[in-house]
């Protein structure tokens, strides 16, 4: 008997918690930012910086007075960097606070699946260095926005780099790269760009793959050990790159011949392997680590020095915190520049600020204005090109800090271009969609 | 007093062995499907849809078709992931090879090669049993894993190794609503939870069981045990399959095998054990307990917070929602270690009684 009372009251209890938490609070006008995060499980190292940058940047526009006088709101939901949860999260918030403006999702394996319904449901998607890199064609991916680089950009400029270190591209013949990846969506997407310049450049490629989570990689670098790569690429994510870099130390693979992509080249990734990681290099993603621009001093003092800060202060101005930061200024720049067609200071819906993204031009005095001096470089898009921008720059860890190590290496847009062109026609295909007219892109 | 079979007299054999020998039931049951077909469409918004009841309805076609292996037959398998994943895959592969290739045969097909498959993997269960046979699928699994990351004509030679599928169309009608999806997957449902009833209570289905209770006793009352595994191994991976068919055109539309992973298979014989083994209903119970529970607590959670002014933290609420699944799982199993199907005939006993239980 008790438990049957038990029972039910836990069921009536549980029923109008639901309810409460699901009705959606119809509140004043306020932009409507979800944020889908992961602060746990094997990538929450990686995760929780790059979310407590997201969540920083907002709360410093409203202390900055909104968007135009908008306030903004937002709201987190763990996905864990699942799939099925990370596509429940986004059911979830999309209608809520009067509808979301804009997801970024933060993982490229969420990103395939919201790809699909993002055009039903008018909400933009911004995948900034991450996702799939065809979707840079606006003309077939209307709503997808991966801005500042896509990792054909990455590979193309890794490429480059070690081709001048080589003291020329053509030295790279006969040369052997390894690419060492998460066996996922993510790790997998650079592989035709190798493919691709190996077969124009004539270096050999070794295609090592780490299966989730990437702890166990003792045989992948018994591989190395055998067969002495030039160059390791890592593209790992989460634990997998401090496992990568400590089995690097025990293979005794020089630190200095390997190169991550820019998610695997930040402060989580080589805290823990110390010493050991010095000369690891990484590709930046417009940014290093910034803990002296202008932005993060903002953040500081109108956020932290009120106690509201996200995370523990000595974060601000990390790697992946930036990139939270850089991530969430996009988004609200895109706002911004829908503001400036549909009306300043008005609530602009999830249709609305695809043509801010479509349309942005973030040249160096508003960047400067904002507060990224120096952190990144301008942007503008287009119908054509969602992306943006596609240069980038090596840092270096130095067993305490990361530190630029290269120039601006621009990606070679005469090998990328066609390859865009071709995913894109050949998703389209698959998913019998037709190319945007040009009055379409007007629109 | 409701719920009593007084006075229901039964005048034939068909009218003793019908699916539901009760008048109640059988109210019960139409009145069941008519809200889920007719009431759910118009009550629900499109988040429970897209989130919860879509991929609850497909994952209790999953567990009802790995009840039947595992639960009727007792043969554990640690395959199911893969078996969906070759549902999917096939279906995937019907349709981008294919010209004008229907999605409802091209689902079914994948359903098929499903069966192959697992039939294929079924074989070693005529030596082992138990535990060993669980390693053995669990090849099925590694295998199929590793077949669908690396052998591109799987994929289509997709760059990434993801797949995607436009919106199914049956008969001319689009299915891109989360109404029309609902419907179509309910429609599946009913249709195989039927046929599955309906087998377990067949000749073949009274095999499975000799089988799972004592398989020496069986093969020396004349029951061919390759004919019995193998027979569970083909329909169990068939509806498994279709499941996974479905999980991939209608509630994803784009997928890696990642969607098919070993935590799947672990997902969905928790689902049948907690729902209960050897029982349809159960594999209800158990999807939708572990479908929506986390969702559930997921949300709650900062709700409760909320009342009493205290404001939980992302990461927190994950852990808590970790945490409070796992005590439920524990205390369900220790208060009724036959699944939450057992409590269920437990409470229709009671009702028959109700109100004078002497």
């Amino acid at each position: 008997m008790k438990l049957k009372s038990l029972a039910i009251s836990a069921l009536v209890v549980g029923g109008g918690l639901f309810g409460a938490a699901h009705d959606a609070l119809a509140q004043a006008k306020e932009q409507f930012f979800p944020s889908l995060v992961y602060r746990t499980g094997a990538y929450a190292p990686n995760g929780v910086p790059f979310a407590n940058g997201y969540v920083d940047y907002l709360k410093l526009v409203n202390a900055k007075g909104g968007i135009n006088g908008v306030k903004v709101s937002w709201e987190e939901c763990e996905t864990g960097y699942a799939t099925d949860r990370g596509v429940e999260c986004y059911e979830r918030l999309k209608g809520k606070n009067g509808g979301a403006t804009v997801f970024q999702p933060l993982s490229t394996g969420i990103t395939f699946a919201l790809t699909d319904k993002a055009p039903g449901d008018k909400i933009p998607l911004i995948t900034a260095g991450y996702g799939r890199s065809e979707s840079t064609d606006g003309n077939v991916f209307k709503w997808n926005f991966p801005l500042t680089g896509t990792y054909w950009d990455a590979a193309d400029i890794l490429v480059q780099h070690v081709g001048k270190k080589e003291g020329g591209l053509d030295k790279l013949k006969g040369k052997k790269i390894a690419l060492v990846y998460h066996d996922s969506p993510y790790g997998k997407e650079p592989i035709p760009l190798l493919e691709e310049r190996a077969k124009q450049l004539g270096f050999q490629l070794q295609l090592l793959p780490v299966t989730h989570p990437g702890v166990e990689q003792k045989a992948t670098w018994l591989q190395i050990r055998q067969s002495r790569p030039d160059y390791v690429f890592l593209w790992g994510w989460g634990v997998m790159n401090s496992t990568a870099l400590k089995e690097a130390v025990a293979t005794g693979y020089p630190r200095d011949k390997m190169y991550g992509v820019w998610w695997a080249a930040a402060e989580p990734d080589v805290k823990d392997v110390g010493d050991g990681a010095k000369g690891y290099h990484g590709l930046a993603l417009q940014h290093g680590a910034e803990p002296n621009s202008k932005v993060v001093k903002e953040v500081l003092e109108l956020v932290h020095a009120k106690g509201q800060g996200t995370g523990p202060k000595e974060e601000v101005g990390q790697v992946l915190y930036m990139r939270g930061l850089v991530a969430a200024m996009l988004s609200v720049e895109g706002v911004k520049r829908a503001q400036e067609r549909y009306g300043k200071g008005k609530w602009v819906s999830g249709e609305q600020a695809r043509w801010g993204y479509e349309n942005l031009a973030l040249d160096q005095k508003k960047l400067d204005a904002l507060g990224f001096a120096g952190v990144m470089r301008p942007i503008s898009t287009s119908c054509a090109d969602h992306r943006g921008a596609s240069n980038a720059r090596i840092h270096t860890w130095d067993g305490n800090k990361w530190s630029f190590t290269s120039d601006w290496i621009e990606a070679d847009q005469s090998i990328i271009k066609p390859m865009i062109k071709s995913a894109a026609d050949k998703y389209a295909a698959e998913k019998k969609i037709t190319r945007r007219t040009p009055e379409d892109c007007q629109s | 007093m409701l719920y009593r079979e007084n006075g229901q007299f039964k005048t034939s054999y068909r009218a003793d062995q019908q699916v539901f020998p009760i008048a109640q039931d059988r109210l019960a049951i139409w009145l069941l499907i008519a809200f889920a077909a007719i009431g759910v469409p118009l009550l629900v918004d499109e988040y429970l849809f897209r989130a919860i009841l879509i991929p609850f309805l497909i994952l209790s076609l999953a567990a009802l078709g790995l009840n039947i292996l595992v639960g009727y037959c007792g043969q554990i398998s640690l395959g199911t992931g893969a078996f969906m994943a070759v549902g999917a895959y096939a279906a995937y592969n019907f349709v981008v090879r294919i010209d004008g290739m229907p999605v409802l045969a091209a689902l079914l097909l994948g359903g098929l090669c499903a069966t192959v498959v697992g039939v294929l993997f079924g074989i070693p269960s005529l030596r082992i049993k138990g535990l060993y046979l669980a390693v053995a699928t669990l090849a099925a699994q590694f295998f199929v894993d590793w077949a669908f990351l690396r052998i591109k004509w799987f994929t289509n030679y997709s760059s990434s190794g993801s797949v995607s599928v436009a919106n199914p169309d049956v008969f001319g009608i689009p299915i891109d609503t989360p109404h029309a999806k609902y419907l179509f997957c309910l429609a599946f449902l009913v249709v195989f939870a039927l046929a599955a009833k309906n087998l377990v209570r067949s000749h073949i289905g009274r095999e499975w069981m000799a089988i799972r209770d004592m398989d020496v006793a069986a093969a020396v009352i004349g029951i061919r045990p390759v004919y019995a595994k193998l027979t569970a191994f083909a329909v169990s991976s068939f509806i498994v399959g279709v499941a996974g068919a479905l999980w991939g055109f209608v509630h994803l539309g784009s997928w890696e095998p990642a969607a098919f992973s070993i935590d799947r298979s672990f997902q969905l014989l928790f689902m049948i054990i907690i729902g209960g083994l050897g029982s349809i209903m159960g594999s209800f119970f158990g999807a939708a307990f572990i479908v929506m529970l986390p969702v559930f607590l997921n949300q709650a959670l900062p709700a409760l917070g909320g009342l009493i002014g205290v404001n939980i933290d992302t990461a927190t609420i994950a852990h808590a929602e970790l945490m409070i699944f796992g005590a439920l799982i524990v205390f369900f199993l220790i208060v009724e270690p036959h699944g939450l199907a057992r409590l269920w005939s437990i409470g229709k006993e009671k009702m028959r009684l109700w109100p004078f239980p002497h």
